[in-house]
């Protein structure tokens, strides 16, 4: 039994390192199919991200929202929900926070800056709530709710920045130094990236993460309702209640992520035509790292140096940078398969198959 | 402004918008009704609406002239169809979670476009414009029909008469041919539709090709008669839309109809609303989110419960209770 479950763990941690090998392997036989160099492309990622400051800066900026986004969907994972709505909690974070810093713009940075995060995980956490509380009471499937969710923030959010918050070149003003969470400490560091603070609240969301679901009870029982319903409601705990309240934290995550981009690397919320990305990039980020804290971190920084190395790849080999994209799809649909890829693998070594 | 000419803006407007969400929403009630969740429907438009750009342009090149759109609406139907066999390979036969596979799909369909865009023509992120588009025009006969024609009949394109057609042939396919029944059945409970001996896998594989091939023919649809060239934004929320459609016509082929015709209601109007006395007043983002609103309210059950098939969603495992 216990060399079983050894033989289990080891094989999901097997799945996403196949898994990336593997989507990086079709993206290289797509280039190599269109007559680019992946050779050249890769060795310009590695290269830019590694030993460029600049490069390496941003890879750590666009990890904040990623890893945000990414322990936004893997919260909700853990209670058995599918929380596709990162995209528009995220916004709907972003607006608030924005909007929130013009808003109060006269109060002292200890206070106003806490206060604009917060905002943020507020708006966050009600857009997160509402399809929690749709699921609880009606059983309205979250896939479907969250998506709508999406949509009504996205027209929401431009709605109320054309109204109330507009300025020239489609967004809002800048927001207050004293709301801003910009170092340039943190540029000169990585000369000139838009590098901020933000990942200190991105760490800190991480160690939530894993302290609420592993180190309390509360965790437990949202983990709990996750394994399932049924037994859970026997063992007296609140079903309804852990499915809000999964959404609801979940929701906070993702408005965590959008006030980061609000506060730290955009300074500004401009009007969306469309979504950012990043939501969905969460669900991406959250599957490849198995729904943990650390395994969310490592995505996270795989995605994100891709994303940034993905430019140089773009100017160096010429290769489009869309085609991050198609890797990082191929990504989620090899770790998505992995009953195959755990398959395949078993009669690749020659053992016989267990499901 | 009297209410007649009123008419005579929005109906065109609403079979010009509705047109493209009818054909993608109808795929879908063909692959949630055999039991598997297609969250990829936007990818599949962007597939289609990619090919169609890309087809059209090829056969005006070659002389084809005004049938080029029509045939690259066929073209993108084959190519959203075979598109969509990579949604059924890995939810149906790899059991992948059928949400993320939908997901990884639209991923790859927008990465995937933009990147042969850009291969094709020379690094640009758009195709040219199409010359050859299908255009809104006054129906023979019909047109002439006094009050009806101006409504119904005029500046119209005959893409919008062939969704409602649709609508009731998929309709006709579904509830009244054995081939609709055991498509349910295997939606519905797929074990008990395997111990009757149908297979349940080629049905669920068949009710996702379908929904590629709609959702292609939708996206192509989309850009012969509105955008005319492909880009990033060609395809922005479409698919979703037609999403919103499906569950809130019920999952059901005629209620699809009502919801697409509906939401274009509701899009045409925030476009043309400047147009329109009383309505110039209200601002454009009621309109934009009704649709998504007034879905989540008929999915709290007060408007007439909406229920999925009974095994949307979940992998048919033989043998598993």
């Amino acid at each position: 039994m216990n060399q079983l479950l050894k033989k289990i763990s080891w094989m999901t941690l097997l799945i996403p390192v196949i898994s990336v090998i593997l989507g990086l392997l079709c993206g290289a036989i797509i280039m190599w199919a269109t007559g680019y160099d992946p050779l050249l492309a890769y060795s310009s990622i590695v290269q830019s991200i590694f030993l460029q400051p600049y490069y390496a800066g941003e890879t750590i900026r666009a990890m904040i929202p990623l890893v945000l986004s990414g322990l936004a969907v893997a919260f909700a994972f853990r209670t058995g929900l599918f929380n596709i709505g990162v995209e528009g909690q995220l916004m709907a974070g972003w607006f608030a926070s924005v909007a929130c810093a013009i808003g109060f713009d006269s109060l002292p940075k200890f206070i106003l800056l806490p206060l604009s995060i917060l905002a943020g995980a507020v708006a966050g956490g009600l857009w997160g709530l509402i399809p929690g509380f749709l699921k609880a009471r009606f059983k309205v499937h979250e896939v479907i709710s969250t998506i709508m969710m999406n949509y009504i923030s996205l027209y929401t959010t431009s709605y109320l920045i054309k109204t109330f918050l507009f300025t020239q070149g489609e967004r809002t003003p800048t927001i207050p130094p004293a709301a801003s969470l910009a170092s340039n400490f943190l540029a000169n560091l990585t000369q000139g990236s838009r590098l901020h603070w933000g990942f200190i609240v991105a760490i800190l969301a991480v160690i939530a993460m894993w302290f609420i679901l592993w180190r309390t009870t509360m965790g437990f029982e949202l983990r709990s309702v996750g394994f399932s319903q049924d037994a859970s409601q026997y063992a007296g705990m609140n079903v309804s209640r852990n499915i809000i309240l999964s959404m609801t934290i979940s929701g906070i995550f993702a408005g965590l992520a959008g006030a980061m981009e609000g506060l730290g690397t955009y300074q500004y919320m401009m009007i969306n035509a469309t979504f950012t990305g990043i939501g969905f990039n969460g669900i991406a980020v959250a599957l490849l790292g198995l729904n943990t804290p650390i395994g969310v971190v490592l995505s996270g920084a795989l995605f994100a140096g891709l994303q940034t190395g993905g430019l140089t790849m773009q100017s160096v080999a010429g290769v489009p940078i869309e085609l991050i994209q198609i890797i990082i799809a191929l990504i989620i649909f090899f770790v998505g398969s992995g009953y195959v890829v755990q398959w395949a693998w078993g009669r690749f070594m020659g053992r016989r198959h267990k499901a | 402004m009297s209410f007649f000419e009123v008419l005579c803006i929005i109906v065109p407007s609403t079979l010009l918008t509705a047109a493209p969400l009818i054909f993608t929403s109808l795929g879908g009630v063909f692959t949630e009704r055999s039991g598997v969740v297609n969250i990829g429907l936007e990818g599949l438009m962007s597939v289609g609406a990619f090919t169609a750009a890309v087809a059209t342009l090829a056969l005006e090149h070659s002389g084809f002239g005004a049938f080029s759109p029509w045939l690259a609406i066929l073209i993108a139907g084959v190519a959203g169809g075979i598109f969509s066999l990579i949604h059924a390979v890995v939810s149906i036969s790899f059991r992948a979670d059928q949400t993320v596979s939908g997901v990884a799909l639209n991923f790859l369909a927008a990465g995937l476009t933009i990147f042969l865009v850009k291969l094709i023509y020379n690094g640009g992120g758009q195709t040219p414009y199409i010359e050859n588009n299908i255009d809104k025009i006054n129906i023979p006969l019909l047109s002439k029909i006094p009050i009806i024609g101006p409504i119904f009949f005029q500046q119209v394109t005959y893409t919008s008469y062939l969704a409602i057609l649709a609508a009731f042939v998929c309709w006709y396919v579904i509830f009244k041919t054995p081939f609709g029944l055991r498509l349910r059945s295997v939606g519905e409970h797929p074990a008990a539709a395997d111990t009757l001996g149908i297979n349940v896998i080629r049905m669920r594989y068949i009710g996702v090709v379908l929904s590629g091939i709609f959702g292609g023919i939708g996206g192509a649809v989309y850009l012969v008669t509105i955008t005319s060239n492909y880009n990033v934004s060609t395809i922005a929320g479409q698919g979703f839309l037609a999403l919103a459609a499906l569950v809130f016509g019920k999952w059901h082929p005629f209620g699809a109809l009502g919801a697409s015709l509906f939401f274009g209601f509701a899009q045409s109007l925030s476009i043309t609303s400047q147009q329109i006395p009383y309505l110039d007043q209200l601002p454009s983002v009621y309109l934009l989110i009704a649709p998504y609103v007034l879905t989540l309210i008929v999915l709290t059950g007060f408007v007439g419960r909406a229920v999925a098939p009974k095994a949307d969603g979940l992998p048919y495992i033989k043998g598993q209770r």
